[in-house]
């Protein structure tokens, strides 16, 4: 009776992890796997199914030259937008939890980027980086500096994708900054002001360790972000020129889907998975012992 | 010599006024502690000789300089919040040392101060811990230890043992009354709610309300001779008892009748004009004696029975919201609910307040 009643339970049990599990296994696991197998095989082609090729497809990946100034760019682009925009997060974030007037709106202000639709958003950067008459040429006109193709040109066209998505990030880290500023106890404040702590020592020695948490939170999530970034790209430059612009997944998303090369689409898809996984295990390593969990 | 002095010092957040006409000079060598109910204003009060509080009216002055506008670090105290405050991500010793480390002391000196304070705290087990490997009185010991290590001329506690629990609270009490002891000269500042902390503890009371001072004087004082009926009920618990009579004949002594019927002689001078007067004739709980003698103050019927060991609360007149009239006998009594009695006093610790709500002793 007993081991009925407990046979049931674990149906049940697993009934209800069922539409969840399908759902993993489906959009996550699967093709995860299904990747790692097709990173060893040929690319079919009609009538002519995948060859077993063994490691070709990475000797072919650590030869392409793409791959490597994509990597390059990736690595470029993380280190020209992650501490940006977490430094530009936590100052937003300070400002607007103090008292200030209009403090809601500034809060809104600086989430906006977050709500609004990349596409949107993306035509009117398009329009402030219109070489001659768009915004920044303007300005820049007025010291009489000569026009830029920001978009267009190798030099600064990664950089300028930088600029819009450390515009759209550093918002949204600050909301994360915001809740846990206000969970720092103002006594704390007040203790360290009472010690004869000035403004600049209370954050270094205070704040800023008891953010600790939130910033290894956050810089996770902005490394992610970092290697998922395709969306920009597109509308921005299309990868261009001459692949000056495009990023690890945006090479990955063209290999497949333009020039129609699962397989080596699916290696290039193990790189970057193998590089986030170990990204991610070292973060949280190396913070773990510095991030101080109340 | 006059540690810290406030002079009609008030405070008010834009048309609210928390506070008014504070007028207290604190000692050398004092602690006096900040009593009132919730909302009264004595943590704010606090703040504000903190310095973590603006001052809208009035002068501060510590060691006889003025300190209204001067910053918290330069005021020369230390401050014990009542969740602690201590910094989480530091250990104890680094908790103690950040002040001295902020004004650039040297290592040997900071770690002479540190290892001073742990020793009279007996923390030194547990300076390389965390605080939250600490318990709650312990947490405390560190808080007041950070403050000793400031080596400040006035230290202020905000409702240092709210957060701990009954038995640790006496624990805490009976060790800051020994810290105190043992630092006959620095000045303290004590804010609590819980009257026994303010008795067993201060050098002198301030009884606050309502943004005012009430009275100021040693507890005991407070005790025999309440100024007013807010202090006379605050301070003693249960409650002190009050009950409306009218004035028949002033003198050195008064007579009054109840309004229930009697006629009882308070050996408490009263004026000419009192005649006829509404009075308020105040008896505590512990000094009425149930009697057979004819000569009583009042009798009345039980209502509810507490038996607390120690000793025995009667309840009568007991009406919702209203305790009634309380009577609170030394040791084990065989009393049960709806038995009369007849309670007495002695006459010399009845208090007479006037319809203004001040006692007769104090006019």
């Amino acid at each position: 009776m007993k081991a009925l009643k407990l046979k049931r339970d674990w149906i049940i049990g697993w009934l209800l992890l069922l539409p969840a599990m399908v759902f993993l296994f489906a959009f996550t696991h699967i093709p995860a796997i299904t990747s790692l197998v097709s990173s060893f095989y040929s690319t079919p082609r009609g009538r002519r199914p995948a060859k077993f090729l063994g490691l070709d497809n990475y000797q072919r990946m650590f030869d392409d030259p793409v791959f490597w100034k994509v990597l390059g760019n990736n690595l470029w682009f993380a280190l020209g937008t992650i501490p940006l925009s977490i430094a530009l997060a936590i100052v937003m974030a300070l400002w607007v939890n103090d008292k200030l007037p209009g403090r809601g709106f500034a809060r809104m202000a600086f989430f906006t980027p977050t709500v609004l639709p990349l596409i949107a958003v993306a035509n009117i950067w398009l329009f402030f980086y219109t070489p001659g008459f768009g915004l920044f040429d303007q300005l820049l006109g007025l010291f009489g500096l000569p026009a830029t193709n920001w978009l267009g040109s190798p030099e600064t066209a990664l950089n300028s994708v930088i600029v819009v998505t450390v515009w759209k990030e550093a918002g949204f880290f600050m909301i994360f900054y915001l809740a846990a500023l206000q969970a720092i106890p103002k006594t704390l404040i007040e203790a360290a002001q009472i010690e004869g702590a000035n403004r600049w020592t209370i954050f270094w020695r205070i704040t800023f360790p008891l953010l600790m948490p939130t910033t290894l939170f956050v810089s996770i999530n902005a490394v992610i972000n970092c290697f998922r970034l395709v969306d920009h790209i597109f509308i921005l430059t299309d990868g261009g020129p001459d692949n000056a612009s495009a990023l690890l997944l945006f090479y990955i998303f063209e290999t497949a889907f333009r020039f129609w090369e699962s397989g080596y689409a699916a290696t290039l898809t193990v790189a970057l998975l193998v590089m986030l996984c170990l990204l991610a295990i070292g973060q949280f390593f190396f913070f773990d012992r510095k991030v101080h969990y109340k | 010599m006059t540690s810290v002095s406030l002079k009609d010092v008030a405070k008010s957040y834009g048309r609210v006024e928390v506070l008014r006409n504070i007028d207290l000079d604190v000692e050398q060598g004092e602690l006096v502690v900040f009593v009132g109910p919730s909302g009264c204003g004595k943590s704010t009060l606090l703040r504000m000789i903190a310095g973590l509080e603006t001052i809208t009216g009035g002068e501060l002055r510590i060691d006889g300089e003025l300190m209204n506008n001067v910053p918290p670090a330069q005021r020369g105290i230390a401050m014990v919040f009542q969740t602690y405050a201590l910094y989480p991500h530091m250990t104890v010793r680094d908790n103690m040392a950040f002040g001295m480390k902020i004004a650039k002391k040297s290592k040997a000196e900071i770690t002479a101060a540190v290892d001073k304070a742990a020793k009279i705290l007996q923390l030194e087990p547990y300076l390389d811990r965390l605080p939250k490997a600490l318990s709650g009185g312990q947490r405390q010991r560190v808080a007041i230890g950070r403050a000793i290590v400031r080596n400040p001329k006035v230290f202020l506690f905000d409702e240092p043992l709210s957060n701990l629990d009954a038995a640790l609270r006496v624990a805490t009490r009976i060790e800051i009354a020994q810290l105190k002891d043992s630092m006959p000269d620095s000045t303290m500042i004590y804010v609590t709610h819980d009257q026994v902390e303010a008795m067993t503890l201060a050098s002198r009371i301030v009884v606050l309300s309502g943004g005012n001072i009430e009275q100021v004087g040693p507890p005991l004082e407070l005790y025999e001779n309440p100024r007013n009926v807010f202090v006379a009920q605050f301070i003693g618990s249960p409650a002190m008892n009050m009950l409306d009579c009218k004035v028949l004949a002033c003198g050195a002594q008064t007579r009054v009748s109840r309004e229930d019927g009697g006629d009882i002689v308070v050996p408490i001078a009263s004026q000419a004009a009192d005649e006829g007067k509404p009075v308020k004739l105040g008896v505590r709980p512990e000094d009425l004696t149930i009697t057979d003698s004819d000569d009583y103050l009042l009798e009345l019927n039980v209502d509810m029975v507490e038996a607390l060991g120690e000793t025995t609360v009667l309840y009568f007149d007991t009406a919702l919201d209203d305790p009634g009239f309380i009577a609170k006998l030394p040791g084990i009594h065989a009393i049960r609910k709806g038995t009369c009695l007849r309670l007495a006093t002695p006459p010399e610790k009845l208090h007479l307040f006037g319809t203004d709500g001040i006692s007769f002793r104090h006019r």
